[in-house]
């Protein structure tokens, strides 16, 4: 009989949610016990809203406990290992009996995320036992030629998922049609949209199959190096990818002779980001990596003709590089069996904002929004009214939810004005202001602007200083007319996609909630009671009870009334703070 | 605009001569490699927490890079600093997902807090308050991250008594 196993979800959000305190008590408990345990890590399984997750592998079955915290953890040890008597109301999944999670799981088709938490990411044996390196070790033994590895990429249908949703295979095909005796292939793991972490799951719980997506690319395009860009901010992902990269020279799957392969030689180094978020553009990236400013630069030539350094360049995401292996182990219809007819296999998607069941999700194409939200999400946060999801980040739009029903593919979602964009998928209820989130993704652009091209650099600016404008209570006729004029200026007149998309966000909203813009501009009250300076403080006079806080609270004496009477908010010296409210303890502050 | 970060920059050396010597590995390492400067600013971050004027001009002396070279990439990359910062650097996150999740309400209790406003250092030089565009947790939403620590959903409340624990054991 196989000992029992117990791992623990170690991702940066794992880690976040506290496992790693977990982690230690399972540790201190096997050791003063000698419990005759396997205790390991994993990484994320997606399932964030259950963190910390511990998982029990017995002779009896499979279990997943979420919610585990230091106490919890003691508990299910006591329990479950030493009683063999599984706690059933921590259990999240199982395979032995239904939970409510299970709609969470079901409707998922892990390709990309296939390994990700189900196996420890530090440990080379482990992957190899889920068929890392299988895809590079069958195209050496079996002689594959690189045109026909690009001719399986193309036949899968897959798209780049890093946004732009270019055919990977053609982009292959460009690269490799090029001569050159250096020749770079880049893993774009900037992940730049603010709301969004397929990637970082990726790197941290599968690196090798990053690795492995690398080398297969440069088998068949012929290129020597490769270089992974990752973002600063994920500190746990470069050292999993070092970590990864060092185990994958040391078994000789990187280096001369990469793979076993003759005369392939392919090693790859990781290049630390220091924060912009237009590096994540090609050329900028490409721009970055030779350490200067990452300014984007005119195209053509292409980064498949003259990149890095000059030399043919192929750049491509970390999800897109995930599921090459796949692909080229299980033939390109094991891929192209899911998806539309233009947008073939599956997507990750980062679920988050104020959904019930926040976390990863695999999909098909195909799949509506609604089938995500409301059968794997599980709703809206405290049952309140879905309002609008967001799609794309800051190059992306907020789809209502009379389009709740859009098929989750490329053309249909671009049809909307949103854009499929790497992944993040914010949700959002009535308590979100549409100006204000089309504020904030405006100042995000704006910062982020490079400032080459005079239409994003001061058109966004522009932009936001009328959408401040307008938060503010200070909103004009003509306003809404100005955006948009702007928004297509912007859109015609700038170089790269960062200013080309800028607008998208304040597009879509008024295209879908103009009357909030109305509200603002002309009623000058925020619906969704976010706007501060729009909102009305009135004491609730059946309500009050006279006890004298918000009075106190009120820095600007705006609040009069004695001791046990009524209090009163004068509204010409109201600030619209928002303290009373807050100090209040019976509910008596109306605010509209 | 990326520049715009200039506007608030004050440069101010603290850094002694022989800490300069610090810097000498780094500089061994990448002399005369290509794409070397933002590692070595990189690292050179890492030594003081900031990038001291002293140690752009000893680069550029070490190694030929031009002055104007480094400072624009300094300037353009959000990870560079041009002024010291405090022992506990507060990175509250203003992604989407914290957006939308109340994000603003955190950095408000810090500031108030701490008695600064976000992207300023505290008196003592124990704290410094900074907005950064999503640390990866965003199912956790809204997230704060002090040094390597992460911490998720907060409310202003309990993002203040973190600070007050850590202030605790600071005093200590
Ligand atoms: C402003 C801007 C930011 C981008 N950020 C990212 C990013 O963070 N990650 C990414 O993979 N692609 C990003 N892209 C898209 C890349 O430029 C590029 O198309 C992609 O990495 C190509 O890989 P793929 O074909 O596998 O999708 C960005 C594009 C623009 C214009
Ligand atoms: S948006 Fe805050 S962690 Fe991602």
């Amino acid at each position: 009989m196989s000992k029992t196993k117990v791992i623990v979800g170690m991702g940066s959000c794992g880690i976040a949610a506290g496992a790693n305190k977990t982690y230690s008590v399972l540790e201190n408990i096997k050791v003063a016990d000698s419990l005759d345990v396997d205790l390991s890590k994993t990484s994320c399984v997606g399932m964030c809203y259950k963190e910390p997750l511990v998982e029990i592998i017995d002779e009896s079955g499979y279990y997943m406990y979420g919610g585990i915290d230091e106490k919890k953890a003691k508990e299910i040890i006591e329990s479950h290992v030493v009683n063999k008597n599984p706690v059933k109301e921590y259990i999240v999944k199982s395979d032995k009996f239904e939970t409510e999670n299970d709609s969470y799981f079901n409707g998922q088709v892990k390709i990309a995320l296939r390994n990700a938490g189900y196996m420890d990411p530090e440990s080379i044996t482990e992957a190899e036992e889920r068929d890392a390196y299988d895809a590079i070790k069958k195209i050496g033994s079996e002689g594959i030629d690189g045109n026909t590895v690009i001719q399986t990429i193309l036949d899968s249908g897959i798209r780049g998922r890093g946004g732009g949703g270019f055919p990977t295979g053609l982009k292959w095909k460009f690269a490799a049609r090029e001569e050159s005796k250096d020749k770079y292939i880049i893993c774009n793991a900037d992940e730049g949209d603010p709301g969004a972490f397929m990637d970082r799951s990726l790197l941290e719980g599968d690196p090798h199959a990053i690795l492995e997506g690398m080398l297969i690319g440069a088998y068949a395009m012929g290129s020597n190096q490769g270089v992974i860009y990752c973002r600063a901010e994920y500190p746990l992902a470069i050292e999993r990818l070092n970590i990864a990269i060092d185990q994958a020279r040391e078994k000789g799957y990187l280096g001369k002779n990469a793979s076993g392969i003759k005369g392939f030689d392919f090693d790859i180094y990781v290049k630390e980001g220091a924060g912009a978020f237009v590096c994540g553009e090609e050329t900028a990236l490409i721009a970055s990596v030779e350490g200067e400013r990452g300014m984007p630069r005119r195209r053509p030539p292409f980064p498949a003709v003259s990149g890095l350094w000059k030399k043919p360049t192929n750049i491509n995401n970390v999800e897109t590089l995930a599921n090459i292996p796949y692909i080229v182990l299980n033939g390109a219809d094991s891929y192209n069996k899911y998806g539309t007819e233009e947008s073939k296999g599956t997507k990750v998607f980062a679920l988050t904002g104020k959904i019930k069941n926040g976390g990863l999700v695999e999909v098909p194409m195909g799949i509506s929004l609604r089938k995500i939200i409301f059968d794997l999400g599980g709703g809206i946060q405290d049952d309140k009214k879905f309002k609008a999801v967001q799609l794309g980040g800051p190059s992306g739009g907020c789809i209502p939810e009379e389009l709740l029903d859009t098929s989750v593919d490329y053309d249909s979602v671009n049809s909307t004005g949103a854009i499929m964009g790497s992944g993040g998928m914010v949700v959002m209820d009535e308590s979100t202001c549409m100006v204000d989130l089309a504020k904030f993704f405006l100042n995000f652009t704006q910062q982020e602007s490079c400032g080459k091209c005079t239409f994003c650099r001061m058109g966004t600016k522009r932009m936001l200083e009328i959408l401040t404008r307008i938060t503010e209570g200070k909103g004009e006729h003509g306003d809404i007319e100005k955006l948009e004029e702007l928004s297509g200026q912007i859109k015609d007149n700038s170089l790269c996609g960062l200013g080309q998309t800028a607008p998208n966000p304040v597009l879509t909203t008024l295209k879908y909630f103009r009357h909030e813009y109305e509200a603002h501009i002309y009623d000058k009250k925020c619906p969704a009671k976010v706007c501060e300076a729009l909102l009305t403080y009135e004491i609730i006079a059946d309500a009050c009870t006279g006890c004298t806080l918000c009075a106190r609270k009120c820095p600007v004496d705006a609040i009069s009334g004695a001791k046990k009477e009524i209090h009163f908010i004068d509204q010409d010296l109201c600030i619209q703070c928002g303290a009373c409210d807050d100090a209040c303890n019976f509910d008596s502050i109306l605010v509209y | 605009m990326r520049i715009s970060r200039l506007t608030n920059v004050e440069v101010c050396d603290k850094v002694k001569e022989e800490d300069l010597l610090l810097l000498n590995p780094i500089i061994e390492k990448y002399r005369n490699k290509k794409g070397n400067l933002i590692p070595i600013l990189q690292g050179a971050q890492d030594i003081y927490g900031y990038l001291p004027e002293a140690a752009f001009r000893k680069i550029s002396k070490d190694t030929g890079l031009r002055l104007s070279d480094m400072y624009g990439v300094a300037t353009f990359y959000a990870q560079f600093r041009l002024s010291p910062v405090g022992k506990n650097i507060i990175k509250v996150c203003h992604g989407t997902a914290c957006h939308v999740q109340n994000a603003k309400d955190l950095t408000k209790a810090l500031e108030e807090n701490l008695g600064v406003k976000d992207g300023e250092t505290t008196e003592d030089s124990l704290f410094t308050l900074e907005s950064v565009a999503c640390l990866g947790c965003c199912s956790l939403a809204p997230v704060m991250m002090i040094g390597d620590e992460t911490y998720g959903n907060l409310d202003g409340k309990s993002a203040s008594k973190i600070i007050k624990k850590l202030k605790k054991v600071e005093a200590k």
